[in-house]
């Protein structure tokens, strides 16, 4: 379909720490003891993308996400992994990589989306618009735990954070208006050549952008060449197309330059008769319709297709997605993990060991080769593989990574205990993150806490 | 075999009446009151038509009225065989380098500072998944010095993917068309046996019609034509693996012998109040598609299909469709999203996807050219039609193109066979459509004279051109533009015609009556001609026509010769489609006045959302095609003498 697919992986995430570190790098961050990039791997397979180019920041890390690939995937995609210079931003990203690009549209998806969107759709709307930059849009995630109250408040002040503001046509086809929620704070500017064009706008804020964009080369190309201060493809280059859609600096493509040209009545000439009516057949956007108001105006399209509800969208961007993610993965939305569950709704891995009267709710997920002690429970929590647990703890709403220890005595509830990190007998830890490696002392009793190595 | 030229026979009060048929008034008008008019066009018009009407039906197959020869500019400088021949050194290297296109040209390997030098893009047959740990650490660093380096890529897994497996989907579906079309030809008797019985039957058919006196005209002429035929020689038939042909477009192609075979039991047309035929279809559609609950009665045999289902459906498989080429997919959408309509727009943009599809086509290994594109074309128009309903005009172009794939001949080599079938297709659209549509303007502007008041329904392209040429030539006169709901075209033809200066009038077209008084001519475009002079048009169009009949006014059908078609169709019913019932129950961005809302589902309400309807030739004055200017008795003729020679040599 001659789309070149474009994973940007990511590598070290702020956002993530004590999460992410030089050993895991955010794509490889587990859910539901899967690397999140499987997830993304997946969509793609499932949608006959098998060319795949996959772009990470920092060598380190790209060798580590290319090592994984190469033993997961090998047989099924043409991966290629790309390693560029660390805080480069997405655009700059592309731009190290813009030699690669061949094909006439660019599919670019983040590689932290746990989603079922299937992304021809974005593909599909983009080419029957033939727009400059389509943008898939979802409906907000709910965030926090949705049943158990367990969620910190630190997290709940930060969720407004990935809010934006999007201006949409009357026939929700095109997009008018991009901006980030936290970046408005009292008021903000809408191009008035743009509304009047379009002669209404709707503004929604329940909507998200998905970070699935389809770009025409040729224009992403040129924006990414003209514009060298661009870092991010979401706050420079997007707003920039948008804002810029009735008075495009960037030639589409040679058809455009056609189709202006066809202003000159000539019979004589076939060609542009052809493109006439062509043009005339089609019912009209309000670009085109700008474009013949004044002459030598170029336009180029932000098309927009918004996702069903009914999907399942969420991205890992913060502590606290990270923790929705891997409870829906194996809850709501467990037709996305790939495990098949048995009949209490959980998944225990047949080498995974269990004490005597020791319950494991639905909802749950044992990895491989994990010890659990006498009288546990453990409620919507994903244990990695090779874990040992002992005796009476309990574990409510966390994950567990691979071969962590976690001592006599424990409560553990809404918290992430990174992998080899040791707890102690009797700790009690609630909306803790405790990185890898770290060890939590006996008899602690910690809440909202965050244990890292300085 | 009297009455077939006889107006009277459609409104004989044995055959039934619908669509738009009214007592024999207008036969009254067709002979006395147009020829008082001063009017030159009438008088031409009328001189021309009533002659036809007496004439004998043996006098038919000379035919009767003067045809100019089509006089297009392109067509003396036309580049033929040996300029295409010499084209296709020219297309071969593109074509080459498309293929490599997808993977990485060697080019860049050397090119890429960053990139790791043991890194291939060329799927070996072996999984390189061990090229990692080597990766270029000190390339890396070097290219670290700029800002942004340039990154190299990494082949970290590599897809074995079975070469033929793209292939194999589509053959698999060519099989599958090979198989359903070879039953017929299954049975236990040999050719010769099968051949007596049927040119026995078709004896019988022949006598039984003589007998019968009243056939439409139409197949009486192709009997006649057919008969003639059949005295000559039977060549050999061409292709034997004719692919199913796409339902709606009546296929007649090859050897005289399979064109009577068609002819005797003619491709049914998908009937969807058939359920069990429905079902079969579903299966096979690319285009899930949920069928609408309530539909009208009468117009159950039509598809109709919940509006809003198909759309994200297909576009949601937009990777997974592996066969389909991206420019036939792109055009498929927009049929189905309404971003391409009208029957010259539709039927370029379909022509010039598969002119995509020539270009990036090369023969499978150990495939015959000939019959692989054509089996390609027929799963593209499949999918086309599964996106909406071809046009008749579409289906001629469909014909043509198989045609030319299936007169190819075998000697030429792919590439040469490529830039042929490219250059005819361009042909087609530059002669049959463009060029016909100046030709038809040279014509049409000559009836246009200072003063007039010209009515025009809708947003034909040729009418369009026709204003705006005549405008040019500075004559004065004034247009009115009749339009209807749900589409307001005319809206959009309106705008264009104000751009240019020319003075305006909008109303719709329930003020047809009031606006008619002061109108002098009435220019309608069409989607086709059939061959009994009925214009099959936008729903509307008979309404306007017949008003303008009853007030004396002439009416101009513009339409391309391409468009025209050897089908008889009395009503607007047997072959119609229906469009989005939304569209006729919601008026968008007036949510006030919306009443309709949640009654769309209500066994007791439904919504007829009609496209097309058929105009009766009695209300039609003279058809301008790119022939010349015809009265609508003259239509078969065209048919006859023109429609084969044109699309099929």
């Amino acid at each position: 379909m001659d789309f070149q697919v474009v994973i940007l992986a990511g590598g070290f995430s702020s956002n993530l720490v004590p999460l992410v570190s030089k050993e895991v790098p955010k794509a490889l961050l587990p859910v539901a003891n899967r690397p999140v990039l499987s997830y993304v791997l997946d969509l793609l397979e499932s949608n006959n993308l098998k060319d795949l180019i996959v772009v990470v920041e920092g060598e380190d890390a790209a060798l580590k996400v290319g090592g994984w690939i190469s033993s997961a995937c090998v047989d099924r995609l043409h991966v290629e992994v790309a390693a560029v210079a660390e805080n480069v931003g997405t655009a700059g990203a592309l731009r190290a990589i813009a030699h690669h690009l061949t094909a006439n549209d660019i599919l670019i998806v983040s590689g932290d989306i746990v989603s079922d969107i299937p992304p021809g759709a974005v593909a599909a709307t983009h080419r029957r618009h033939d727009a400059a930059v389509t943008v898939m849009l979802c409906a907000q995630p709910v965030s926090g735990p949705s049943e158990s109250g367990g969620s910190g408040g630190k997290d709940k002040t930060k969720k407004p954070a990935c809010e934006d503001i999007v201006g949409l046509d009357s026939w929700k086809q095109f997009l008018l208006y991009i901006a980030k929620g936290t970046e408005i704070k009292k008021d903000t500017r809408v191009n008035k050549s743009i509304l009047c064009a379009a002669g209404k706008m709707e503004l929604r804020s329940d909507l998200m952008d998905s970070h699935i964009y389809a770009f025409k080369r040729s224009v992403l190309q040129e924006v990414l060449d003209q514009k060298p201060a661009f870092r991010s493809l979401k706050q420079d280059v997007l707003p920039y197309l948008v804002r810029t859609q009735l008075r495009s600096d960037v030639s589409s493509d040679q058809n455009n330059v056609e189709e202006n040209g066809n202003g000159k009545n000539n019979m004589q000439n076939n060609e542009v008769v052809l493109s006439q009516v062509l043009s005339n057949a089609s019912l009209p956007s309000f670009h085109q319709v700008y474009e013949s108001g004044l002459d030598s105006r170029k336009t180029h399209k932000c098309c927009v297709y918004i996702a069903d509800e009914s999907k399942y969208f969420v991205r890992l961007n913060s502590i606290q997605a990270f923790m929705d993610v891997n409870r829906d993965v194996i809850g709501d939305a467990n037709h996305l993990s790939g495990y098949s569950f048995s009949a209490h709704h959980n998944i225990v891995h047949p080498s995974a060991e269990l004490g005597s009267k020791t319950t494991v709710g639905p909802h749950c997920m044992l990895g491989e080769g994990s010890q659990v002690g006498d009288k546990c429970s453990v409620k919507r929590s994903v244990i990695g593989r090779h874990c040992r647990i002992g005796s009476n703890v309990k574990i409510v709403n966390s994950v567990v990574m691979d071969h962590a220890t976690i001592g006599d005595g424990c409560s553990i509830q809404g918290s992430v205990i990174c992998s080899n990190a040791q707890l102690q007998e009797r700790v009690t830890l609630r909306d803790c993150q405790v990185e890898a490696g770290y060890i939590v002392c006996a008899g602690g009793e910690h809440k909202g806490e965050t244990f890292a190595r300085k | 075999m009297e009455s077939r030229r006889n107006p009277r026979a459609v409104v004989d009060p044995k055959v039934r009446q619908v669509g738009f048929f009214t007592s024999s008034q207008p036969e009254s008008s067709s002979t006395q009151p147009h020829q008082q008019q001063t009017d030159p066009i009438s008088a031409s018009a009328s001189a021309s038509s009533p002659p036809v009407s007496t004439i004998s039906p043996s006098g038919n197959s000379l035919s009767p009225v003067m045809i100019p020869p089509p006089r297009l500019n392109s067509s003396d400088t036309f580049p033929l065989r040996g300029a295409a021949a010499g084209a296709s050194s020219a297309v071969s290297p593109s074509s080459f380098s498309y293929s490599n296109r997808r993977d990485f040209p060697d080019g860049s390997t050397t090119a890429s500072p960053g990139r790791h030098s043991r890194g291939s893009f060329v799927k070996s047959s072996t999984p390189v998944a061990s090229s990692l740990p080597g990766i270029g650490m000190d390339s890396m660093a070097a290219a670290k010095s700029s800002s942004v380096p340039a990154s190299g890529l990494t082949t970290v897994s590599v897809a074995t993917m079975p070469p033929g497996l793209a292939e194999k989907a589509s053959g698999m579906e060519v099989q599958s068309d090979q198989k359903k079309n070879s039953k017929p030809l299954k049975e236990k008797t040999t050719k010769a046996e099968r051949r007596a019985i049927q040119e026995a039957q078709r004896a019988a058919k022949a006598a039984a019609k003589a007998d019968g006196g009243k056939v439409p005209p139409g197949t009486s002429a192709s009997v006649a034509s057919t008969s003639v035929k059949a005295a000559k020689p039977a060549k050999p038939s061409t292709q034997k693996n004719e692919v199913a042909v796409a339902a709606g477009v009546t296929e007649k192609k090859g050897g005289p012998s399979e064109k009577d075979r068609k002819k005797d039991a003619p491709h049914p047309r998908m009937q969807y109040d058939d359920e069990s035929r429905v079902v079969k279809a579903k299966r096979r559609a690319v285009v899930k598609q949920t069928e609408a609950k309530n539909r009208v009665e009468l117009f159950r045999h039509l598809p109709q299909y919940e509006h809003g289902t198909q759309l994200p459906d297909l576009e949601a498989k937009f990777f997974q469709l592996d066969p389909m080429h991206p420019a036939v997919y792109k055009v498929g959408l927009q049929y189905l999203s309404g971003d391409i309509s009208g029957g010259n727009a539709r039927c370029i943009a379909m022509l010039q996807a598969f002119q995509e599809v020539v270009k990036d086509y090369s023969t499978p290994p150990e495939k015959n050219l000939n019959r692989d594109m054509t089996a390609k074309i027929s799963s593209y128009v499949s999918f086309l039609i599964e996106c909406r309903p071809l046009s008749i005009s579409m289906g001629n172009a469909i014909r043509f193109v198989k045609n030319r794939i299936a007169k190819l001949p075998i000697t030429l080599s792919e590439s040469e066979a490529k830039a042929a079938l490219q250059s005819d297709i361009e042909r087609f659209i530059n002669d049959k459509i463009i060029g016909a549509d100046m030709v038809i303007v040279k014509h049409a502007v000559t009836k246009i004279r200072d003063g007039d008041v010209l009515l025009t329904y809708g947003s034909p392209t040729a009418v369009e051109m026709i204003l705006l040429h005549a405008h040019e030539l500075k004559k004065k006169f004034r247009v009115l533009v009749v339009d209807s709901r749900p589409k307001l075209e005319g809206q959009l033809l309106l705008r264009r015609l104000i751009k240019r200066g020319i003075s305006c009038t909008y109303t719709h077209i329930n003020a047809i009556s009031y606006i008619m008084h002061e109108v002098t001519k009435v220019f309608l475009g069409a989607s086709s001609v059939l061959s009994n002079g009925t214009v099959y048009s936008r729903v509307g169009t008979a309404c306007v026509a017949m008003v303008a009949s009853a007030f004396r006014v002439p009416v101009l059908v513009c339409c391309e010769a391409y468009k025209f078609h050897e089908r008889v169709q009395l009503d607007s019913i047997c072959s119609n489609e229906l469009g989005d019932p939304n569209a006729i129950s919601k008026v968008h961005g007036r949510e006030d006045i919306n009443y309709l809302d949640g009654l769309t589902n209500n066994a007791n309400l439904q919504f007829l959302n009609l496209m097309y309807d058929a105009t009766p030739s009695d209300y039609i004055s003279m058809i301008i095609t790119d022939y010349g200017m015809v009265p609508p008795t003259s239509v078969p003729v065209i048919v006859r003498e023109y429609q084969k020679e044109h699309l099929l040599v």
